[in-house]
């Protein structure tokens, strides 16, 4: 492109300096007077805008002004999967004032405080507003009216221009503080999330999804604003008819899978403790219950919360803000006992007779330095097989094929049920967990694997902590012996009145059940679990279904020689209580998680929440077959 | 002690701007308008005071660069220029290959501690590199140096058209064509080219242009489309200007401006805001300030020594020139919008720092010159 420099240097001797110079001086000459026109073709434009046509710009900039006004979109309902609204819109009436058009805010506030239509937290909240805020844009002054109040402002609205009452659809969460950790909630629009919206979309909207599912189908939710033109008078009052109009497009309603039922039923079991109750469908992933405990009203959330409030909820020790479904990290415990057996028998590292001695501890072969201990003093006796050591939970017996699977076979295979990975489920909060590996320690600890470590794994303890959702689908998938699906809430959306199904996903890693005997001898044994000797024998006497499961009681703090006494130890240093199980056993349809933070044994104070959400589930089902029998003997 | 200062001023006055290589009166009509700029943009801004400290920091950083330029003496970055070119280019496919997103753009390179665009880079280095292209011919150019310079401005607006940042890219291209077109192009291509122009125009509506482009120039033909979009800037501007007629509302008056709710008033859209308030008046006066500064730029050209500095002077003068036409005609609504702020007016950008540099670079060429014998 740019010729050799000898070619150059002779080009420039045949420059002719003068006659270049007469051509630039001409060009220049010929841009300026370009520069010229081009200004005077502005200055005409300015003209034609601002004297030609002035009278009717500012017509329309005047007070009898055509005006366009945005009309937000009703946002889309939700619905659990018996079509039971979760999630509404009431309308509910605000008093706002235009500055602006107000005039003496001052005084305009001290008329209303003395008519009492305000109180004077409400004088000081509006004046903090106001700060910053343009002159123009209506700010509220008081939220929540009542009809009466309504009916009071109207008859003396006249006297108060720039003051008026607005009615507002607000979303109303029904079921507060059962679903809010499931549902999530809307709230004011901050300036955060002005930056990253589409403002023209949102110009007559206030609220938006802030967390949980509000926030992750938004977009679905929220629709496409529409406008009307109106005429204005001076007030900025809306004379006669809309010229023309627009309409919004609503956000579109989802349904989901929740069972409303099975959700106040397992909130209502858990009562007053923390922890998490998860019930999902194992056959395509869908999310029956999904319960954290303690929860809080999301409807204060949406009309602006106090920071008293606000600050209470934050410091509370319980922590009710906190997602423990999806975020909350607790040792799997002996609930993956199970999944260990299988391993082992896959592997063909034990078969179902292979035995090993329990006499309350285990050692490391040649290696006498470390004891780990049964949960049980005097240990499960000299012979201990898989059934018996899964339904007793027999710790020794799990030490021993830790070691002998080795962490590397143990890790991997774990992650075949989904450990240490997302669920996908559709809330975008949710936390993978640690399924722990050589390499995880040694990127995330910068430490290498120690023996020891993998022994302890074996129980579910150590690094491995893992979400009650996937809990729940782990159980799932080896109750069924089938693919495991992504778990999600929204199992169909509607627009123009039709469902649209949204299909359910495979998830990502599965594990091969090809080998029947191997699935049967542990699920026989997670059946064994809820009978007599079993450790959730008790919860489950005499239950109408059949069912699988197995129970956890997770240390929380290092047990040295002393005797584990419970009634001796803080509370918030006791066991976590968790269970896991499935029914009915012979073609699962519904799979569960229980976690009881600090409440003890899985067996007793986990399992019963479990059984109570089954009770429920085949109540309903009971239901419903009558009702079909009926339908059919109706049609006889 | 200020009494003697200005008793002093007279001599020393002279000698300290040639000292700094300070064009005197490029440099009063550039305050001049620095200052109606500022006035304007705090009607703008909502009276903002916060707004108006971080435009005067900006501004102070921006001489800063002017007098930085203006004190280098032409020849040492003509010596440079094909190295700034080539630096300049290959930052841009940086850009593409590692840029950063934002708003849907990739223009930004992330070093970690500060985040920069080349584009900026390219604004001086294009005009640079075809000035010293000519400089280095005779003069006019012959048909296969006219080639090598559309290669040599294709390929960074291309570049920066991919980003995609069209007003930019527009800017860029522009700027080296008036190198080309003082350098003398003969009036017959140049025919021809707005000819294969306006023949290309539906090729680059169907095949190049983004869905959000295509959606600026059809709501600039009907901007009652999308009254609440993209529509809505370009009717609410042009009745802030309309309804100020002859005399403007008056300094913080502006009604429109004010209490109608528009996006980036004081950014590309000040121009309405100053045609309300100031009225047709106003709008002369800022005209006019801005046509004293480019007449200086083309004296500046017309009285450089040599070839490049005579072209790039030249070109830098247009460049400013189309920055304050295209501006202000996509705030008339004359030409649809492209995200271009009226210079030395509107409120932040990067922008203002190459601007103010140019202007720096004008004044070295003014101010650094040989004695020449005769």
């Amino acid at each position: 492109m740019i010729k050799s420099g000898s070619h150059i240097r002779n080009k420039r001797s045949f420059k002719d300096h003068f006659k270049e110079r007469k051509l630039l001086i001409n060009r220049s000459i010929v841009a300026f007077v370009f520069v010229i026109v081009m200004m005077l073709a502005l200055v005409v434009r300015a003209w034609y805008l601002q004297v030609v046509k002035h009278q009717d710009f500012q017509t329309r900039s005047n007070d009898n002004r055509i005006s366009v006004q945005p009309i937000a979109p009703k946002r889309g309902l939700i619905f659990d999967r018996n079509g039971v609204l979760l999630a509404e819109n009431r309308s509910i009436y605000s008093l706002e004032i235009i500055p602006e058009k107000a005039g003496d805010i001052d005084q305009v506030l001290e008329r209303l405080l003395g008519a009492g239509f305000i109180e004077e937290k409400h004088q000081e909240k509006f004046l903090k507003d106001l700060r910053g805020q343009r002159r123009f844009k209506s700010i509220t002054v008081k939220n929540r009216l009542t009809e009466k109040e309504v009916a009071r402002f109207s008859v003396v609205r006249y006297q108060y221009p720039g003051v008026s009452v607005e009615a507002r659809l607000v979303r109303y969460y029904p079921f507060g503080e059962v679903l809010v950790h499931a549902l999530g909630y809307v709230g004011r629009i901050n300036d955060r999330e002005l930056a990253r919206i589409d403002q023209a979309n949102y110009k007559a909207t206030r609220h938006i999804g802030k967390v949980g599912l509000e926030k992750h189908y938004e977009d679905l939710l929220h629709g496409t604003i529409g406008f009307r033109r109106v005429e204005t008078d001076v007030q900025g009052r809306v004379i006669g008819e809309p010229l023309f109009e627009k309409p919004p497009i609503p956000g579109k309603n989802i349904r989901l899978s929740l069972d409303i039922r099975l959700q106040q039923i397992a909130a209502k079991a858990m009562g007053e403790e923390r922890g998490s109750v998860i019930a999902i469908d194992p056959r395509n992933g869908e999310v029956l219950a999904l319960v954290s405990n303690p929860g809080y009203d999301p409807n204060e959330f949406v009309t602006g919360i106090s920071s008293a409030s606000f600050r209470a909820l934050m410091e509370s020790k319980d922590r009710p803000m906190f997602n423990r479904a999806l975020r909350g990290l607790y040792s799997p415990g002996s609930t993956i006992k199970p999944h260990m057996g299988w391993i082992g028998l896959e592997q063909k590292l034990v078969t179902t007779k292979t035995t090993v001695p329990d006499p309350g501890y285990w050692v490391i072969p040649n290696e006498e330095k470390r004891v780990y201990r049964d949960w049980k003093r005097g240990g499960h006796g000299e012979k201990v097989a898989l059934l018996t050591a899964i339904v007793k939970s027999c710790d020794p017996y799990f030490y021993d094929l830790a070691y002998k699977m080795g962490i590397d076979t143990l890790s991997a295979n774990m992650k075949k049920f989904g450990f240490g990975d997302y669920t996908g489920i559709d809330m975008g909060e949710e936390v993978p967990g640690i399924m722990p590996s050589r390499e995880w320690k040694r990127s995330a600890r910068k430490i290498p694997w120690f023996p020891g470590e993998t022994v302890i794994t074996g129980i579910g303890q150590g690094y491995w902590v893992a979400t009650p959702l996937q809990l729940a689908n782990a159980i799932g998938q080896l109750g069924m012996g089938s693919l495991r699906y992504q778990l999600h809430l929204v199992t169909a959306t509607q627009s123009n009145g039709d469902w649209l199904r949204v299909p359910a996903k495979v998830a990502s890693t599965q594990a091969d059940f090809s080998n029947k005997d191997n699935l049967k001898a542990v699920q026989k044994a997670m059946h064994k679990v809820t009978q007599w000797g079993g450790t959730a024998f008790e919860a489950f006497r005499e239950a109408p279904f059949t069912s699988g499961g197995k129970t956890g009681t997770v240390q929380l703090r290092a047990m040295g020689e002393e005797k584990y006494d419970e009634s001796k130890i803080e509370k918030r240093f006791r066991d976590n209580a968790v269970y896991v199980g499935y029914a009915p056993f012979d073609s699962p349809e519904i799979a569960i998680a229980v976690v009881v933070e600090n409440a003890g044994h899985g067996g007793s104070e986990a399992a019963p929440i479990a059984r109570a959400v089954f009770d429920e589930y085949f109540k309903n089902q009971v239901a419903d077959i009558n009702l079909e029998r009926k339908v059919a003997e109706g049609r006889n | 002690m200020a009494l003697i200062d200005m008793d002093n001023s007279d001599r020393r006055g002279k000698s300290l701007a040639q000292q700094l290589h300070v064009d005197m009166p490029l440099i009063a009509g550039l305050l001049v308008l620095i200052g109606f700029g500022l006035l304007v943009l705090y009607s703008a801004s909502g009276e903002s005071q916060a707004q108006l400290n971080r435009q005067v920091v900006r501004l102070t950083l921006a001489f800063g660069a002017m007098f930085f330029l203006a004190w280098i003496p032409p020849r040492i970055y003509q010596k440079w220029t094909p190295f700034i070119y080539a630096f300049g280019v290959l930052l841009l496919i940086g850009v593409i290959l590692f840029g950063d997103k934002g708003k849907g753009a990739q223009r930004w390179l992330d070093f970690g501690f500060f985040r920069f665009q080349p584009s900026e880079i390219m604004k001086l280095a294009v005009p640079m590199m075809l000035a010293w292209y000519f400089s280095e011919r005779s003069l006019p150019p012959r048909f296969s140096e006219l080639l090598s310079a559309a290669f040599l401005i294709g390929m960074p607006t291309l570049l920066i058209m991919i980003q995609p940042d069209l007003g930019t890219s527009i800017l860029i291209a522009s700027s080296g064509l008036f190198v080309v077109f003082l350098a003398g192009m003969s009036w017959r291509i140049i025919a021809s080219f707005v000819f294969l122009i306006v023949s290309y125009a539906p090729i680059h509506w169907f095949f190049v242009m983004q869905a959000y482009q295509k959606q600026r120039v059809l709501t600039f033909l009907d901007p009652d489309k999308d009254p609440l979009g993209s529509g809505y800037h370009i009717i609410q501007s042009q009745i802030a200007i309309g309804s100020g007629g002859l005399k403007g509302k008056g300094w913080l008056e502006g009604t429109q401006s004010q209490l109608e709710f528009l996006p980036e008033r004081n950014t590309d859209f000040i121009f309405a805001v100053l045609g309300e308030e100031f009225g047709f008046y106003g709008i002369i006066i800022l005209l006019t300030i801005y046509l004293g500064i480019i007449a200086r730029g083309f004296f500046i050209a017309v009285k450089a020594q040599d070839t490049y500095t005579r072209l790039l002077a030249g070109a830098i003068t247009l460049t400013f020139f189309v920055y304050v036409f295209v501006n202000i005609s996509m705030v008339t609504g004359i030409l649809p919008v492209v995200g271009l702020p009226l210079p030395l007016v509107s409120y932040g950008g990067t922008s203002m720092v190459t601007l103010m540099a140019s202007f720096g670079i004008l004044m070295g060429i003014q101010t650094h010159k040989k004695l020449l014998p005769g």
